[in-house]
């Protein structure tokens, strides 16, 4: 069952030791590659929970605050970060597992998982449904007649449930989820091709990439149009991320700490920085010259652009020169907060979707003046961080009352990917 | 920051102050005048303003009306109508609505090829995005049916005003509007359309408390004078629009003309 034997301590990491401090125990003793690099880097759940905080801004319409969030700065924004994270921590914890126990095993887990975001989104999904139920029954204005269709289809809920558990309806800032289920379910052959050669993997990925791009393919939506997220695309980062997990990190990693990268991205950073302020202040836009915005528009987030997996790559290399592995402010308390969330990331990704549907509630409710949506802003990261804290805390007493049994990995393998 | 801070104390006070009582005089709707300017010059009206004759087309979808018997009097194409002649005094216009209640941008290009052989409009208001966002059509094919809309109004002599969606507080997590906001936003730049940017104003109301919109009423007064502004910003920026034309005849491309004498 097992291709590539792992040493036996190699289990051992797990728990604990994942979320206080950088282990890097069995790094060196790994006995042939493409192993499974031990030690849970801290930094993934750093910018994983992040990512989270951000998207939770960017999903509360009309809130100041969102503008701190990058996606007003550059062209790549959280659901790149989230996206590429999960794909490395996915192909982390799955593929150690596909090494120990098997290809069928790991295939069942990732199913299982897809299964649970599946669950989570249709929970979702039934939160807003309630709240457009409660709009439909007590909001009446004049003025938004128009928009007030968007209600119609509770007038035939036979349709729209049974869409929506097909995927194909997703309402307003539901989209994330219904990609990252299907490339879950389509995780485990690219995970077992990863595992055994893993640039033939990553050149299948970008094939379909390159493929979905030149005969535009998508999946459809009701009650017209296409996925906002096209799976075929972004499982491109999600790829990328599992290849840097399996050993692809340290093969480009000298590549990406170079000089030469580094300027590139500060050039390229700054560039799109540039473009982006055409956005906000659209007399800037004359001095972008014509056949430049020719080429470069539209910025197609719908099928993950190349010029935002170049922001988001930029954006990385960055990150990888300023914020090392062994970086000590990781173990710090300041930090802990967006880790805890980062470690957690389905729980807190619903909670936030959840959260920022009740801030926006409250801010028409009660007030939408900035000092409200700064108020709604903090309090909705502090109720994700206590969320994390509480699971935290649970799993760790679920994990004290039954010690450590065969399968070690589950808890690591089935709440953090 | 100027308008976060002012906002904010609106904000406080719109409970109390935000009554029937409050008129929405010009200087109320011209608190979010700063967001409404014409960027590109509207040639073909300035022709026909020197015909003394102006004919305007607004096609759009329900929010370019008001329910009730009223309605169609006090709707914004309406109050567009009336601000036009009292601003350009001696010039007779008239402004015909072709508004379908759920017509994505699409159907609409259908809507333009028949007002352009039957009304022979100078300009038309192009109003759109919202029933395409409701729809989920795909972004890609609304900047299409947006540019093919644009052709026609060119091919058929007339100039063009897009009007995007309003800003509506209640609906705002439940409709993505972005990818086509930014569809109208780009295509009005790159055709050179002057874009009167309606989700930005109505925002800029409500943050200031000039209207409250996120109020549950059957009482269609705060809309009304909602439409009123509207149609009275819209005319400023027809009339400077048509004014640019004539600027730039004569060599100064000024994109700053404004003309604001609607002492009404």
């Amino acid at each position: 069952m097992t291709d590539f034997p792992l040493p036996q301590n190699a289990i051992v990491v797990r728990l604990d030791t994942r979320i206080m401090s950088p282990t890097d125990v069995d790094r060196n003793q790994s006995p042939m590659p493409p192993a499974v690099p031990a030690g849970r880097d801290l930094r993934l759940d750093l910018f994983r929970g992040l990512a989270l905080w951000l998207i939770y801004l960017d999903h509360i319409p009309s809130n100041m605050v969102s503008w701190v969030t990058i996606r007003n700065y550059g062209f790549s924004d959280a659901t790149e970060i989230f996206v590429f994270i999960s794909g490395y921590t996915a192909a982390y914890v799955y593929g150690r597992e596909m090494n120990n126990r098997g290809v069928v095993v790991a295939s069942a887990r990732i199913l299982k998982r897809a299964w649970q975001v599946y669950v989570a989104h249709i929970f979702l999904f039934v939160i807003y449904m309630a709240e457009i139920a409660y709009v439909a029954a007590s909001f009446e204005n004049p003025l938004y007649s128009e928009e007030m269709g968007i209600l119609n289809f509770l007038k035939q809920p036979d349709v729209t449930i049974i869409e929506a558990m097909l995927l194909k309806f997703k309402p307003a800032n539901m989209d994330v989820l219904p990609l990252y289920i299907i490339l879950l379910a389509g995780f485990p052959p690219m995970l077992w091709l990863l595992l055994r050669n893993a640039t033939v993997a990553l050149a299948a990925s970008v094939a379909l990439y390159a493929f979905t791009w030149r005969f535009e393919l998508n999946f459809p939506a009701y009650p017209s149009g296409t996925w906002v997220f096209n799976p075929m695309a972004w499982q491109l980062l999600f790829v990328f991320g599992a290849w840097c997990a399996l050993g692809g990190a340290e093969r480009i990693g000298p590549l990406m700490r170079s000089r030469t990268a580094f300027w590139l991205a500060v050039v390229y950073l700054v560039c799109a920085f540039l473009i982006t302020m055409t956005w906000y202040f659209p007399r800037l836009a004359i001095y972008v010259p014509k056949w430049f915005s020719e080429w470069m528009y539209p910025i197609d987030k719908t099928n993950l652009d190349v010029l935002r997996f170049a922001h988001f790559l930029a954006l990385a290399t960055l990150t990888l020169r300023y914020v090392p592995r062994d970086w000590s402010a990781l173990t710090s308390p300041v930090m802990r907060p967006a880790i805890l969330c980062g470690q957690h990331s389905l729980e807190i990704f619903c909670s936030g979707v959840f959260l920022s549907f009740i801030g926006h509630f409250a801010m028409v409710e009660i007030s939408d003046g900035l000092a409200m949506q700064v108020v709604i802003s903090v309090l909705g990261i502090v109720a994700m961080v206590a969320t994390a804290a509480l699971i935290s805390w649970y799993k760790n007493v679920e994990g004290r009352k039954a010690p450590r049994q065969a399968t070690p990995n589950a808890d690591l393998a089935g709440g953090e990917a | 920051m100027r308008m976060l801070i002012a906002g904010l104390c609106a904000a406080a006070l719109a409970g109390p102050l935000a009554g029937p009582g409050r008129a929405a005089d010009d200087a109320a709707c011209y608190v979010a005048g700063s967001l409404v300017h014409a960027d590109f010059p509207l040639p073909r009206v300035a022709a026909a303003i020197d015909r003394k004759h102006v004919t305007v087309v607004v096609v759009g979808s329900a929010s370019s009306t008001l329910p009730g018997a009223d309605g169609a009097a006090k709707a914004y194409p309406a109050r567009l109508q009336e601000s036009l002649t009292r601003r350009l005094g001696d010039a007779t216009v008239k402004v015909v609505t072709r508004t379908k209640a759920r017509d994505t941008a699409s159907e609409m290009v259908k809507t333009l090829r028949q007002v352009l052989s039957e009304d022979k409009p100078d300009l038309v208001i192009w109003q759109t995005g919202t029933v395409d966002a409701m729809l989920g059509v795909d972004p890609d094919e609304f900047q299409t049916a947006l540019g093919a809309g644009l052709d026609l109004l060119r091919a058929g002599n007339a100039d063009a005003v897009f009007v995007n969606m309003q800003y509506s507080p209640r609906t705002d997590s439940m409709i993505s509007l972005g990818a086509y906001i930014d569809a109208i936003r780009f295509v009005a730049l790159q055709r050179e359309i002057p874009l009167f940017d309606r989700l930005a104003v109505m925002k800029d109301w409500n943050e200031m408390g000039v209207f409250d919109l996120s109020t549950a009423t059957k009482k269609i007064d705060v809309a009304e004078k909602v439409h009123d502004c509207i149609g009275r910003m819209l005319g400023r920026l027809v009339v400077d629009g048509a004014m640019l034309a004539k600027t730039n005849v004569t060599g100064s491309g000024n994109a700053d003309v404004t003309t604001n004498k609607d002492n009404h």
